[in-house]
């Protein structure tokens, strides 16, 4: 029996965009056990609650994370609208659902662009960065902002899109569309990235439920949870399956999250062409007082936004629950028994947003 | 300046970030913004980088970590706080874990407005570090501080 040693990976590594730590325990090339430790960029942004008022909240709930910042918006923004039971007109749920949708594109092509780097694939990184800059492009213009787009408020929408530019989007999607499937087939058919895919990482369906695993984490071991099926904001009205496959390991992850983006796509032209016309926002009147928790699907998996009002301008608790933490359990599984120099593509075939996970 | 003498390098480090200043940093190095055109390349190890791109804020657990890095860069060296969270909290300016702007920890010389930090501000802070750092070089590589370094003095 060999000796053992531990490797500490992060939390300032190469292929980390952001900080997490893991003590690797290696039996010499091999991985035998991982202990994750965290803690890095906690903030404790859910305590400014007591300092924000409630309509003010939306802004630091949306920098709760960068990459899915109006998808946290939303989900808050929901959450406050069931407890004071506002009804929000239609129009605002389908601008709603569009935006989350091009997060959702963003935030997927730019997980498909740091996995390529993962690999040590550079090409393809620059390409799918390249193509991720479009969506960018459509939410500056349409919301204002890169990154933080800051266009939903308690209440409904901040901003309209008039029909011509929803009409030339649905438009635009069709040259996007057909320079994502050139970029997906590389992902999908390449022979050295199978290689280092195929059969890395595997997660079976049994742990993947077992240990909580939320999003495409889940949806790669053929665990088929998609919480836009609950039908929150226009979910309800439009068609859609969720992506599943049922290896479990990097490549049906990553082919999960190829899927996921073409589906993306067709919600939003479904959107488009059934928008209803009307008002985008309805006036907020009172103080929120009761319980509730908020869920959507966030590009990693299920997002939980937990309120809790007494009547005041300021909410008493806010508990933010976030795909990332709820798949290291899992992340964990997955490493052992790895090879070492497969950690990094383990480690991003989660898609690690430890922005949101520390919060 | 007019032209870049040289190829500097950067190490970006997320300090206690929500993401959106990281994700523009690195929107810099991709074909919209292309800094790696002009020799900017990101690397990984501090050992090898002449500009340090830090975004977020310093807190309890990540503060050693932040002065471990710019510790191990080589002289001369410059520090971009990237948006406004590594200038002075931003946002999270109240929050429990959060003490403040990164120049509690190390010297910054730039400070990128933002939040998030757009990519053409980012790439303009970094060009204006650039003419520090440059600076500092020349000094450090001036016959007075040769002597103090001879002596045993730190410039």
């Amino acid at each position: 029996m060999s000796k053992k040693i531990v490797v500490p990976f992060g939390p300032q590594h190469p292929v980390l965009p952001e900080p997490i730590h893991l003590d690797l325990v290696l039996e010499d090339e091999t991985v035998i056990d991982v202990v994750p430790s965290i803690g890095y960029i906690h903030r404790g942004l859910e305590t400014l609650v007591a300092k924000r008022e409630f309509t003010e909240y939306v802004y630091v709930a949306e920098r709760t994370c960068g990459i899915c910042s109006f998808i946290h918006g939303m989900t808050y923004c929901q959450g406050v609208e069931q407890i004071m039971d506002l009804e929000i007109p239609a129009r605002a749920h389908y601008l709603r659902t569009i935006w989350s949708e091009y997060s959702r594109l963003h935030s997927h092509l730019l997980w498909l662009g740091l996995f390529a780097d993962a690999m040590g694939f550079e090409n393809l990184f620059m390409n799918s960065w390249r193509l991720r800059e479009f969506v960018l492009d459509v939410l500056e213009e349409t919301t204002g902002g890169r990154v933080i787009q800051g266009s939903c408020k308690v209440g409904g929408v901040r901003r309209d899109i008039s029909d011509e530019k929803l009409a030339a989007m649905a438009g635009d999607l069709k040259s996007f569309e057909t320079e994502l499937s050139d970029l997906s087939e590389v992902f999908l058919h390449d022979d050295s990235l199978k290689s280092r895919l195929v059969g890395v990482g595997t997660l079976s369906r049994t742990d993947a439920y077992d240990l909580g695993a939320a999003g495409p984490v889940a949806r790669g071991s053929g665990v088929a949870i998609d919480l836009r099926k609950t039908g929150y904001a226009a979910y309800r009205e439009l068609r859609f399956e969720p992506a599943t496959e049922s290896a479990g390991d990097c490549y049906a992850r990553c082919a999960v999250r190829i899927r996921e983006l073409f589906s993306s796509i067709d919600l939003i032209r479904q959107a488009v062409e059934t928008m209803p016309e009307g008002e985008i926002e309805v006036k907020v009147k009172g103080m929120p007082d009761g319980e509730y928790f908020s869920r959507s699907e966030q590009p990693r998996g299920e997002l939980v936004h937990y309120l809790k009002g007494n009547g005041t301008k300021h909410l008493v608790r806010s508990r933010i629950r976030t795909p990332t933490l709820t798949n290291v359990p899992s992340l964990v599984k997955m490493l052992q028994g790895c090879e070492l120099a497969d950690v990094p593509v383990i480690v991003l075939s989660i898609d690690p947003c430890i922005g949101c996970m520390e919060r | 300046m007019t032209y870049l003498k040289r190829s500097p390098w950067i190490i970006h480090y997320d300090a206690s970030s929500c993401n959106g200043c990281d994700i523009e940093v690195l929107a810099c190095l991709t074909p919209m913004y292309d800094v790696e055109r002009f020799g900017i390349v990101n690397t990984g190890n501090p050992k090898h980088a002449d500009i340090f791109v830090v975004t977020g804020s310093i807190n309890e657990q990540n503060r050693e970590v932040v002065k471990n890095i710019y510790e191990q860069m080589p002289d001369p060296k410059v520090v971009v706080a990237v948006g406004i969270c590594a200038a002075s909290g931003g946002v999270f300016r109240e929050c429990y874990n959060v003490s403040g702007g990164i120049d509690k920890i190390i010297p910054v010389d730039v400070y990128v407005p933002g939040c998030a930090a757009r990519p053409e501000s980012i790439i303009d802070g970094i060009v204006k570090s650039l003419s520090i750092l440059e600076e500092k070089r020349t000094k450090m590589n001036s016959p007075a501080a040769k002597k103090d370094t001879q002596s045993g003095g730190i410039q």
